[in-house]
């Protein structure tokens, strides 16, 4: 077991001060509830509404694919680093891979997840025509 | 670095480019387009299928985590079969369905892609990858019928529990790499090997979590609740592909972990094994006599079949490790093209797999009611059929090991199984309908595919010993 | 040259079953019954070709392709032609051939696609049977063994429309099935034991050890062969299913349920014979099982009604003989037993047949009578028949059935030769009971339009006959007369094959047989007995037969004197003893006490109305309680399916956790 010591003290060390923070807060801090601190905290305004209402699935795909191109990011810089000694061969890779994930970002432009905004939508002119309150929901993804 | 550096990963490429231009063509198809993507699909497959024949006893490596030995080909040729199968299958189905063309077979060749793979993966690391990828186009292949309520509850549960049990792999795949040092398959068994492992918890903890995560892969009780239930909600096609494709290439890999890497520790797993085999044969098997919907009773007899499967692992010796393979060849063919007769006769509106819409199948459908029947026959293991020879096998590998109560369970449950598999056949043949519904048309391509498939499965009953021979010559490079 | 014998049947199958409903019936029956033609004839010029070769040496093999090889486990596709498969073969094609042609004439009120159904389902048992004495090995005959079930199922439920041959089919498969696991377990045992499955070498390897005195491994495996050949051969427990099998064609019974199929477990223990006597207990446990079945068998078949149920019963009751004769080591005497009942059971089914052909599908013998003057040739062949099952020489069932009871008591078991006699007493009577009733006295039938009724009720294909009577009963057409004459001349002589040589004959049969149950390398090595030991052999068994014959004569005089000259005297014996009679019309209740003990008990217990699901567990129940216990399990455990995945997941992390605990506490 040596060596694994001082990752026993590490993790002991972490809980410990995850522990000790909240009962020392709890102790230390004065406790003064009114209505309103106890009010859930939106930016200074009153809250409306439910917490929990329905967002546009656009928002999803978005950070999905933000994670996807991230990666490609974070693979990037190793190769830059390693740039001269990898050579042309590494070249030749690091293309294959961006072009491998060239495919997926045609895909998702053509299929339209890049379209903010509903005009480009030709659903969207259809719920034009039903009415305002149909676009109205339509635009915050509550329609559909 | 030469070309050679490349030469294992030819087929996974070939592949691979396949799915690519079938998305980037699915990018470009305006509306109402016809493309012929599965025709596409096809050319890769079979650019594949010729790249494992080619590769066939060179023992290619690429990469370092990457190996095309015999025994990987052999399980490639099962998948890219089952793939090649599922396509011909599907070409009807999923433009009468009205399914997203690009994506169902740009998914199929991704999730072919993951799994070979797997299937040639010699690090712990890559076996992950592989499986993540697999794993991910067949949850969205579940659900791919998205306006269908069951479909995308079945997606989404697979998906949560895959994800559940993906940590345990991992959790088992990092606890090993804590004992030894390593994710390389090779430098593990050294290790494993050199020193007595047997009391150290560790290396105990890493296998149960192994066990755990391909348990739930492969479906065995008591990681097998997520089957019935996605097997039953995916569209038949796809429930063939997965119960056959996921299964071939999780076993494969657990078997090459298990039975290389961690093969001095037999002692310590093989009771292991056995008790999940066991409860695993009898579990399937008796649920299954219960069920009255056939796509869940097919889940019921997959899992069951998995248990015979683990048999092949228990016994682990030369007779096992073949057995395996053979059991996975003669159980593809018949699980897909018992799933593609379902799903040939199950539309969108009505999907006609309880088991009263089978009465009185061989007046409406002589054809695929005998076709069904000999691949009932092989589920069931009679002979002359795959399933008969499979079974032999496998249980024959059980009884030189000395494990012969499994092999009894693993009969006794066989026996019990072929209730629910005639029950299906009596439907078919002896059971009258009042209301006749109108013969649904079949395309001509799948019928010669499912022809072909049956016949398949009638020659490894009947003339087994050349891919018994391939089997028993593709272990020995790696055991 | 010899795998053609099973392959022309094969051919006959595949064209029947794939372009049969589009031929007319003349060319599928035809092509049928040529095929079997061809194969006797090919069978023939094998067996000369064998016979040609010296008595030690007569063995013919032909190994197809290399079946299942990987390492030392090697299966072949071989076929081994040897004294004990050329009588099969012989038989199975011979009286097969004929029973395809009697076929023709019987089915030919069938539609031709039925016609076309039927003839397939014929052919393809052929091939299967062939498989199964041809087979060099476990594999190959296991193989035809579950082949011949599976087309005997067919056959029995060829009328699928009617609920009771629905209902006997499912019976006969799911008994024969339980043979069937015991006899697949006897196999991998010997597998296990002797590292090989070819018959010739386990005769081999057990040649060379010493027989087993205690229960022991052989005994196992044997024991295990004999439960598979219990349910094949219907012997008790599992005979239950031969009765109810008589559902399906008469032909069909003629065939598979007399002559060749439930013949089976009587070869494969003959084939057997080197094993088999190295395990002693077993034997034993044959000889008493055969012993039994066969009075208990002929018992029931004195009370029955039904002309086929009658005959079913003597079929069993035989068997009992054939398996008598292997458990006390006359395996030369059980085949022969064999062969020569083949001859005259078929006829005596296809007798029946033409009977129930004639008066449109009328079974109960109390409504017949007097058919000897109407029916003339189904008559005479008929009697034949009966006299030759009866016993009385110089008929073949006299030789057979000598050669058994002798080397019954002969091997030291008087008390199974006293059974035997009785048996051989009740056969006589029950047989004659059923030519007296049928064929002598007046016709008891309907006279009119009653009698339609019936035969609608009893056969839909029947209908066109509405309004038969008495006077429209014909005898049997040319193509089932040649057939029923052929046969009634092969029961005559086929016995002479085995003049025993307390007679004057040299038992050609059991010479010609003899090499068979030896161990390959003991050939020639029979033990020579001295002269005095066979003079006073001779002596005993010359007795035993001028007793055996007396007792068939006094079972004639019987049956004659209670149901010819004084008829009455059956119904005041039925009345005086109500429960004997209850008793033996009902079976001895043994479907009934399978019933309460293992079927009921499992309905009861399954109130789901999925009255589909009864099947499995009247399945499961008849092996045991095992059947209960899948149905109430199944119930159960689909609930722990929830569909939630929370429970899915901790039912995943209690598999883990139970794994993990396992390591801890191990």
């Amino acid at each position: 077991m040596e060596g694994w010591g001082g990752i026993g003290v590490m993790m002991a060390v972490a809980i410990g001060f995850g522990i000790s923070s909240v009962i020392l807060s709890q102790f230390l801090g004065p406790s003064n509830p009114t209505p309103e601190k106890e009010a859930p905290y939106e930016c200074g305004v009153p809250p409306v509404g439910d917490a929990r209402e329905r967002q546009s699935v656009k928002f999803y795909l978005v950070a999905m694919i933000f994670l996807l191109f991230d990666i490609e990011v974070a693979f990037l810089y190793p190769w830059a680093m390693a740039l001269r000694d990898l050579g042309w061969f590494g070249l030749a890779q690091i293309t294959v891979f961006i072009l491998i994930l060239l495919v997926g970002y045609i895909y998702i432009w053509r299929k339209g997840v890049l379209d903010w905004g509903p005009e480009s939508d030709p659903d969207y002119h259809v719920a034009k025509v039903l009415g305002p309150s149909v676009v109205k929901r339509y635009r915050y993804g509550t329609g559909n | 670095m030469g070309t050679s550096a490349f030469d294992a990963v030819i087929p996974v490429i070939c592949v691979t480019l396949a799915g690519l231009v079938v998305l980037l063509a699915e990018s470009f198809r305006k509306k109402q387009e016809r493309m012929p993507l599965g025709g596409l699909a096809l050319i890769g497959l079979i650019g594949a299928v010729i790249a494992c024949v080619l590769l066939w006893d060179r023992n290619a490596t690429s990469f370092g985590m990457v190996t095309a030995d015999n025994y990987a080909l052999f399980v490639n040729l099962i998948i890219l079969t089952v793939g090649i199968l599922t396509v011909v299958f599907s070409q009807h189905t999923v433009e009468r369905d009205g399914l997203p063309a690009g994506e169902y077979y740009a998914l199929l060749l991704f999730a072919i892609v993951g799994m070979m793979l797997m299937v040639q993966a010699t690090d712990l690391l890559l076996v992950f990858l592989a499986l993540e990828t697999m794993s991910i186009a067949v949850y969205v292949l579940t659900g791919i019928r998205f306006n269908d309520a069951r479909g995308t509850e079945a997606a989404f549960k697979y998906f949560l529990l895959g994800a559940f049990a993906s940590a345990f792999l991992l959790y088992g795949i990092a606890f090993l790499f804590g004992v030894t040092g390593t994710t390389s398959l090779d430098g593990i068994g050294t290790v494993v090997a050199a020193q007595s492992m047997s009391g150290n918890p560790m290396i105990l903890a890493a296998i149960a979590l192994l066990i755990v995560g391909f348990g739930f892969k492969v479906g065995v009780v008591p990681f097998h609740q997520w089957s019935p239930d996605a097997y039953e909600g995916a569209p038949a096609l796809v429930t063939g592909f997965m119960s056959t494709g996921v299964k071939a290439a999780a076993m494969a890999a657990f078997a090459r972990i298990f039975l290389s890497s961690l093969e001095p520790m037999i002692t310590d797993w093989a009771p292991v094994l056995w008790g999940v085999a066991a409860i695993t044969m009898i579990l399937g098997t008796v649920v299954g006599v219960a069920q009255t919907n056939l796509k869940r009773m097919l889940a019921y007899s997959s899992i069951a079949h998995a248990g015979y499967l683990l048999v092949g692992i228990v016994a682990g010796n030369e007779v096992g490790k073949a057995a395996i393979l053979f059991y996975l060849a003669a159980y593809a063919l018949t699980n897909v093209a018992g799933f593609a007769i379902i799903g040939l006769l199950g539309t969108k509106a009505a999907p006609n797999d309880d088991l009263r819409d089978y009465a009185g199948l061989w007046h409406t459908h002589p054809a695929l009611a005998g076709l069904m029947t000999i691949v009932l026959l092989s589920l069931g293991g009679f002979p002359p059929t795959a399933g008969f020879i499979a079974k032999w096998y496998i249980f024959s590998a059980a009884v030189g090991s000395g494990y012969y109560w499994l092999a009894i369970i693993g009969f006794l449950s066989s026996v019990v199984s072929v209730f629910f598999y005639l029950r299906i056949v009596v439907m078919m043949f002896m059971t009258e309908r009042d209301a006749r519904p109108v013969p649904l048309p079949v395309a001509a391509s799948a019928m010669a595919g499912l022809a072909v498939t049956v016949a398949a499965i009638l020659y490894l009953g009947i003339l087994p010993s050349r891919v018994i021979d391939l089997a028993a010559a593709s272990i020995s490079t790696v055991f | 040259m010899l795998s053609l014998i099973p392959l022309l049947p094969f051919a006959g199958f595949l064209v029947n079953a794939s372009m049969g409903r589009r031929l007319p019936k003349a060319a599928s029956g035809g092509l049928a019954s040529a095929v079997m033609v061809a194969s006797f004839l090919v069978a023939v010029q094998q067996v000369w070709a064998l016979a040609a070769l010296p008595a030690g040496e007569r063995a013919l093999s032909q190994t197809v392709f290399t079946w299942i090889a990987s390492g030392d486990f090697v299966i072949d596709l071989t076929f081994r032609l040897d004294p004990l498969s050329a009588v099969m073969i012989l038989v199975i094609t011979g009286i097969g051939s004929l029973i395809h042609i009697y076929s023709t004439a019987y089915m030919h009120e069938e539609t031709g696609s039925e016609f076309a159904r039927y003839f397939s389902y014929l052919n393809l048992f052929v091939f299967f049977m062939l498989l199964l004495v041809l087979g060099s090995n476990f594999l190959v005959m296991f193989v035809g063994w579950e082949g011949v079930g599976l087309c005997s199922y067919l056959l029995i439920g060829f009328y699928y429309t009617k609920k009771a041959a629905g209902d006997a089919s499912k019976k006969a498969f799911i008994v024969n099935r339980i043979g069937d696991y015991a006899f697949i377990l006897g196999t991998l045992l010997a597998l296990v034991t002797f590292g090989t499955l070819d018959f010739q070498q386990i005769a081999g390897q057990v040649a060379a050890m010493p027989p087993e005195v205690t229960f022991g491994t052989f005994s196992l495996i044997t024991l295990l062969l004999f439960i598979g050949a219990t349910g094949k051969s219907a012997q008790i427990p599992l005979y239950t299913w031969l009765p109810d099998a008589m559902e399906g064609p008469t032909p069909v019974s003629a065939l598979i349920h007399a002559a060749t199929m439930v013949t089976a477990g009587v070869y494969m223990i003959g084939r057997n014979a080197v094993l088999f006597e190295a395990a002693p207990l077993t034997l034993t446990i044959v000889a008493v099982v055969g012993a039994l079945t066969a009075i208990f068998a002929g018992t029931i078949a004195i009370a029955q009604n039904d002309i086929k149920r009658v005959l079913a019963y003597s079929t069993v009751s035989q068997l009992g003989y054939m398996f008598l004769a292997m458990g006390v080591g006359a395996f030369g005497a059980g085949i022969f037993h064999l062969f020569t009942h083949a001859f005259f059971k078929a006829l005596l089914f296809l007798g029946s047949g033409a009977v129930i052909h004639a008066l449109h599908h009328e079974q109960d013998i109390r409504h017949m009578g007097g058919l000897k003057a109407k029916l003339p040739v189904t008559y005479w062949t008929f009697l034949i028949g009966s006299i030759a099952i009866a016993g009385v020489p110089p008929l073949a069932g006299f030789f057979s059935k000598d050669e058994v009871l002798f080397y019954t008591f002969y091997n030291g078991h008087q008390l199974l030769w006293v059974v035997g006699v009785i048996t051989s007493l009740l056969t006589a009577t029950y047989m004659f009971r059923l030519v007296f009733l049928t064929f002598h006295g007046e016709y008891r039938g309907p006279q009119s339009a009653q009698g339609a009724q019936r035969a609608h009720g009893a056969h839909g294909a029947a209908a066109e006959h509405s309004g038969h009577s008495e006077h429209s009963v014909h005898d049997a057409p040319p193509a089932m007369a040649v057939v029923l004459i052929l046969l009634a001349i092969g029961s005559a002589v086929v016995g002479f094959l085995g003049v025993p040589h307390a007679l004057g004959g040299h038992n050609q049969f059991g010479e010609w047989l003899h090499p068979s149950f030896v161990a390959p390398a003991a050939h020639g090595m029979a033990e020579a007995a001295s002269a005095a030991d066979e003079a006073s052999k001779i002596a005993l068994e010359r007795l035993l037969m001028a007793i055996s014959v007396l007792v068939a004569l006094a079972g004639i005089a019987l049956a004659f004197g209670v149901w010819v000259r004084r008829p009455e005297i059956a119904d005041r014996a039925a009345a005086q003893f109500p429960g004997v009679h209850r008793l033996l019309l009902n079976k001895y209740y043994v479907d009934e006490a399978y019933d309460a003990a293992v079927v009921q008990p499992i309905h009861r217990l399954s109130q789901d109305g999925l009255w589909r699901a009864m099947d499995v567990k009247v399945v499961d129940g008849a092996v045991n309680a095992a059947g209960q216990a899948v149905g109430g399990l199944s119930a159960v455990l689909r609930l722990v399916q929830t569909g939630s995945v929370r429970s899915y997941a901790a039912s995943t992390f209690l598999g883990a956790v139970v794994i993990l605990g396992y390591f801890l506490w191990r």
